[in-house]
């Protein structure tokens, strides 16, 4: 704690250029719901605190022909109170409201809670259930990655140095589409997911479910993409036997550790329950729209 | 030590000076800077609340913002509620009435949450109440007579 220095650089090149420079001493400072608590427990020590929030378009929201874009940075209170991008997204913001309480929400970003890297992140899911793409600035200039790709084990991304998560893209959203996250925790709120599971669904004319993505949290080191899961529902009509076979995959895809919230046993018997709940819930919204 | 930073901030509406270190969080920053006692700090993880302050509106967890961030922003804190010993704010008047608290160190917090609730929603349900104030841990009162001043201070609010 002897040299921190605190930067709050105004361009993407300039916060680039400050972590490159820091090599593995550079931390990204955001909502600091996570730095805060990292650097007072002594988890962490920087030698170099980047605030991104000054960086342009690491907090706005913005929307082009019904395509969302949002800063990496963008308060979870700012994102709900967003009326349309709260009723494009209704799943991410399931998972967003699920972030601590409204003080921590107040803070709190979806590109912190990616790049913290929890096994257990609530918005993690719902983003990588989206398809949202991470638009990344790095020394060697931007590139973009899908969320499932940042995170690579537990407070691990892959993420190189000098690089971070200037905002995300959400795709289009077709007509009869809907999302949800649902997660499973042993009290009602202020807890951290047993298991957590998104899933984004789009729908036919005829209720003929033409695309879905199926993401679990909580059940193995990073959060996951099944595959597995969406297959079971895609060119069904979302009937018993597709949502059975879905939560099938769900559980069969889980690698989870026991620890005081849940055994590996219940982790993975609930993972289908709540797979399937929350295909239920992005069913409903679906045929709404 | 590290170098210290020079920030200049509003604090109710008072505009203030000071030097803080990189780390420095804001609450700290608030009490021993600025020597702004009101606002308490118990976890100092964002998990109990009783640092809650406005940051140019949002309400936020003050240990877990750094003091530094505070250059040119506005912050509320608890001395700024009431205008004068006399006129409080119908929340502390309700929370004195009600007796919604008993050793006093969750409630600034809670007072600034609190207000916040019913500037956003002046009107709100008992459940509401305790969702938007389960960021705020209270060990001595259980809640109950919490949540029913709030209630009552929305009531008085209400009728203007």
């Amino acid at each position: 704690m002897d040299d921190v220095r605190y930067e709050a650089p105004e361009s993407p090149d300039a916060a680039s250029s400050l972590l490159a420079e820091a090599g593995g001493g550079g931390k990204v400072f955001a909502g600091g719901t996570d730095v805060m608590v990292q650097i007072h427990a002594e988890l962490i020590d920087p030698g170099v605190i980047v605030d991104i929030k000054n960086v342009p378009g690491t907090q706005e929201i913005s929307e082009s022909d019904g395509a969302y874009t949002f800063g990496a940075a963008t308060a979870g209170m700012v994102l709900m109170d967003h009326e349309g991008f709260s009723s494009t997204w209704p799943g991410v913001i399931d998972g967003v409201a699920l972030i601590g309480s409204i003080q921590v929400k107040g803070r709190a970003s979806v590109g912190g809670n990616v790049c913290n890297a929890s096994p257990a992140a609530d918005s993690t899911p719902a983003m990588i259930a989206a398809g949202a793409i991470c638009n990344i600035v790095g020394p060697g200039g931007e590139r973009t990655a899908p969320v499932e790709d940042i995170v690579t084990g537990p407070g691990k991304t892959s993420l190189a140095d000098g690089e971070f998560i200037m905002s995300f893209s959400m795709p289009k959203r077709p007509a009869h589409s809907g999302d949800a996250y649902l997660r499973l925790t042993p009290r009602t709120e202020m807890d951290i997911a047993v298991v957590g599971a998104g899933v984004n669904i789009t729908l036919d004319d005829d209720g003929t479910c033409t695309a879905a993505r199926v993401s679990l949290g909580a059940v193995a080191p990073t959060p996951l993409l099944v595959a597995d899961a969406a297959a079971a529902l895609i060119g069904t009509k979302v009937d018993d036997a597709a949502l059975t076979k879905m939560g099938e995959a769900c559980s069969a895809a889980c690698n989870p550790i026991s620890d005081k919230r849940g055994t590996k046993e219940y982790r993975i018997k609930t993972a289908a329950v709540i797979g399937r709940r929350a295909a239920e819930i992005a069913l409903e919204r679906a045929r709404e729209n | 030590m590290a170098k210290r930073s020079h920030i200049t901030l509003s604090v109710n509406g008072d505009e203030y000076e000071t030097l803080c270190e990189p780390d420095q969080s804001l609450v700290d920053v608030l009490r021993n800077e600025l020597e702004l006692t009101g606002t308490k700090e118990g976890c100092s993880t964002g998990d109990c609340g009783a640092c809650s302050i406005r940051l140019d509106g949002d309400l936020v967890c003050s240990c877990l913002v750094l003091g530094v961030e505070a250059e040119g922003k506005e912050i509320e804190t608890i001395e700024g509620m009431a205008t004068s010993a006399e006129d409080l704010h119908p929340l502390q008047t309700k929370f004195l009435e009600i007796n919604g608290l008993q050793c006093g160190i969750c409630t600034p917090g809670i007072l600034i949450a609190a207000k916040a609730l019913l500037e956003k929603n002046p009107d709100p349900t008992e459940t509401e109440i305790r969702f938007w104030l389960a960021g705020n841990l209270c060990r001595c009162t259980g809640y109950d007579k919490i949540i029913r001043s709030v209630q009552a201070a929305a009531e008085e609010m209400r009728k203007g």
